[in-house]
């Protein structure tokens, strides 16, 4: 016991003490978070006070334009103004840009088309916001002129009811707790599909040095290979559960920072919503109710029971594959492409299991998600999309338990088997290993 | 003297193959062993077992005066495989001291004895060097020290010398004679029949898993001597033609005598001294062991059994 956690101790800290390592697990965080950070930061401080100045020789607007003014864009209305004047004025930057609207214009033809002039390029969210804006004037005029009615009106008429999800233990199953579940089913599911592919091959890799550096053989005359392989497998898996933690404590870090970088930051996400297109006067009320049902579906997920399976299935999920590709890289000799082949059934269920997540994240209870979570193979990514949906609306305890026994008992299955294989394949020399073979290995006592 | 190692009809079967078929030798405590055998003679399988990586299909292996047990003699046991290697990024120091610790030791014990052999290799200042910048011969120094480092009473070494220049190969040798000294058995594996013939006392040859020779090096000597003596005479001689013996070879005053079946050296000097010829010296020619095992193994299958390890 204690050469295993000698070992393991090795093969962690020769991990962790690279520089990649550092590089991967603080700098990548950061620098992803950096980047939208930026993004954010850019597309909400896009231009301080655009001033644009509205000749509004055809009276279109009826002098209301600086109504719709917010903190970003200033309509200003102008007299005796000629769009050589204005010219003028937008090249010595007194003005951004300016609209000339001649006598001529006529709003209920829509082929009539008002002409904004800037010096320099308008950005696409600015542009957006005036083009709402002044639309939502003349449209609110048209249907003044034809109908007789107010946009305010036209839109409670428009505006619908709100349907609600409940389920039969009188829980509110609303949109948001479902799109939450999904997104959180997704990523931890994908997550789970990373680690078991970036740690297991790890592993493999690990082992096929220690193969072809002719180590393995002064190693397990101190050792027996299985203590060798567990070994290697506990230090790895130790290297990702670390690199998780400092990604989780980064990430709550930067949380924290987020008020402190952008003091003004949730205000203004609830005061104009990013997407373009979706920009409207009318959505600005509306908004403040939806984010405070975001968080009341962030609420309703069960975190610690997420965490906690996610632990659970990122563990079994990892000893289960690791010695399976462990054993794989004890039958590689010189050449690293023989692994490849010899992969390829380990890593199919993988895939697979990423294919049912995907079906499962929609549906949880369909039979192929059942089938999924239980079967060992597929389990830890498949229950993660299960889970994320809460129990017992996504998953019965009793699957739950049944999955995560099953999964207990196949991993102590394949590390034993990969233990078998492990043994003769890391001081086999010279021959090419097929699955033959490694049946044979196999079946051999001792 | 006590036995450290007793092998009682080992057997270790892969597959179709035998590859350990019935063998059974000893080895003396303090000894200089040297386990001889063409490629895929069953050497490795042999010593894997011993070794405790393998464990035999039959046979027992006492060791030690008890039952081998390869959990925990292991630390008794140092063993340096012919394939051999170590963690190319890691750092010469720490690497001899987790092998260290692998074999059992704590890590003040450890680093005790790694200085003590570092100092007595001239390696100190190779501590903090990684091993992908060590020549092949320092890292073979490494091996060594690693091997030997937990003061094992049964040290392995397969191919010892390989890749080592003969300053070094020497040191390496002056290191066994003095391990040998101070009681440690030395189980010395090679092809390079003149090194065992300068370093060891007792041999055994093995050949498709059989052992085929057992004995002091000066027994198996002994044993496929030729009845060959060479004479260097003061002058050449007259006659050379005598019933007692035929003539080999000649060079004038100098010959080189085989003595016929029924006759003794003696008769051979009494020829000479009859015919009035001054002996100035006669010795008999002993065999070397790169004949003996060539003799013994050529000709045989040797050659064509593939296997080197494991199938």
């Amino acid at each position: 016991m204690n050469k295993i956690l000698i070992i393991a101790r090795r093969e962690f800290l020769s991990r962790v003490q690279k520089k990649t390592f550092l590089l991967t697990t603080i700098g990548l965080p950061i620098l992803i978070f950096g980047i939208y950070g930026l993004i954010i930061y850019f597309t909400i401080k896009t231009t301080d006070n655009f001033t644009i100045a509205v000749a509004d020789n055809a009276n279109v607007f009826d002098g209301k334009i600086n109504q719709i003014n917010d903190a970003e864009i200033n309509f200003v209305l102008v007299q005796n103004e000629t769009p050589e004047t204005l010219t003028t004025q937008v090249n010595t930057k007194k003005i951004n840009a300016f609209v000339f609207i001649p006598k001529t214009f006529d709003f209920t033809n829509t082929k009539d088309s008002i002409q904004i002039v800037s010096e320099k390029s308008i950005g696409i969210m600015t542009r957006e916001k005036i083009h709402s804006k002044l639309n939502g004037l003349i449209e609110e005029k048209r249907m003044l002129s034809s109908l007789n009615i107010t946009k305010h009106q036209l839109d409670s008429l428009q505006k619908g009811n709100a349907i609600i999800f409940t389920s039969t233990k009188g829980v509110e199953d609303s949109n948001n707790k479902a799109g939450i579940s999904y997104g959180v089913g997704f990523v931890s599911g994908f997550l789970i599909y990373i680690i078991l592919f970036i740690y297991g091959t790890m592993v493999m890799r690990g082992v096929m040095e220690e193969k072809t550096n002719r180590i393995a053989e002064v190693i397990v005359s101190s050792v027996k290979p299985f203590q060798l392989m567990l070994g290697k497998i506990i230090g790895i898996g130790s290297v990702g559960l670390v690199q998780f933690l400092i990604w989780i404590i980064i990430l709550i870090g930067l949380q924290l920072l987020i008020p402190v970088l952008f003091p003004d930051l949730l205000t203004q996400m609830q005061a104009q919503p990013i997407q373009p297109g979706m920009v409207g006067a009318a959505s600005v009320t509306q908004n403040n109710p939806a984010i405070h049902e975001l968080m009341n579906g962030i609420h309703q997920i069960n975190w610690g029971l997420i965490l906690g399976c996610f632990i659970f299935y990122f563990l079994g999920g990892y000893f289960l594959y690791s010695s399976l590709f462990a054993a794989v890289g004890s039958t590689v000799n010189e050449d690293p492409q023989d692994a490849q082949s010899l992969m390829l059934p380990i890593t199919m269920p993988i895939v697979f299991a990423m294919v049912i997540m995907m079906k499962a994240v929609n549906d949880p209870n369909s039979s192929i998600a059942v089938f999924g979570s239980i079967f060992p193979l597929t389990s830890p990514i498949v229950m993660m999309a299960r889970v994320a949906h809460g129990v017992p609306d996504g998953v019965s305890i009793i699957q739950l338990l049944l999955s995560m026994v099953i999964l207990i008992i196949s991993f102590l299955g394949t590390t034993w088997l990969a233990g078998k294989i492990y043994r003769t394949g890391i001081l086999m020399y010279g021959k090419k290993v097929t699955w033959k073979t490694i049946g044979k290995w196999v079946l051999r006592k001792n | 003297m006590s036995k450290i190692l007793e092998l009682n009809n080992l057997q270790k079967y892969f597959a179709t193959q035998k590859a350990v078929d019935d063998i059974s030798f000893n080895i003396e405590q303090g000894s200089i062993f040297g386990l001889l055998g063409p490629n895929g003679a069953g050497k490795t399988t042999l010593i894997r077992m011993i070794t405790g990586i393998f464990y035999p299909d039959s046979g027992s292996i006492i060791f030690d005066g008890k039952k081998f047990d390869p959990i925990n003699d292991v630390v008794k046991i140092g063993y340096m495989p012919e394939e051999r290697g170590l963690y190319k990024k890691m750092k010469i120091g720490e690497q001899a001291l987790y092998l260290a610790q692998l074999k059992g030791l704590s890590k003040a014990e450890a680093m005790e004895k790694i200085v003590f052999w570092f100092k007595r290799l001239e390696m100190e200042s190779w501590w903090n060097k990684k091993v992908e910048d060590l020549s092949k011969g320092m890292s073979q120094k490494l091996q060594f020290v690693t091997t030997v480092l937990h003061e094992p009473k049964l040290i392995i070494l397969d191919e010892p010398f390989s890749g080592l220049d003969p300053v070094n190969a020497n040191l390496i040798k002056d290191e066994i004679y003095g391990l040998a000294q101070r009681g440690s058995t030395i189980i010395f594996s090679t092809h390079r029949m003149e090194q065992v013939e300068e370093i060891c006392n007792h041999i055994v040859l093995v050949n498709l898993g059989k052992k085929i020779l057992d004995g002091s090096v000066q027994d198996v000597k002994q044993q496929f001597k030729k009845n060959k003596f060479s004479i260097t005479l003061h002058e050449t001689p007259t006659t050379t033609i005598s019933p007692v013996f035929s003539v080999d070879e000649q060079k004038n005053n100098a010959l080189t005598v085989t003595i016929n079946n029924g006759y003794k050296s003696n008769d051979v000097l009494k020829h000479f001294i009859n015919n009035n010829n001054t002996i100035e010296s006669f010795n008999e020619i002993l065999p070397g062991l790169n004949e003996i095992f060539i003799s013994l193994v050529e000709g045989t299958k040797a050659t064509t059994r593939e296997f080197q390890t494991v199938v």
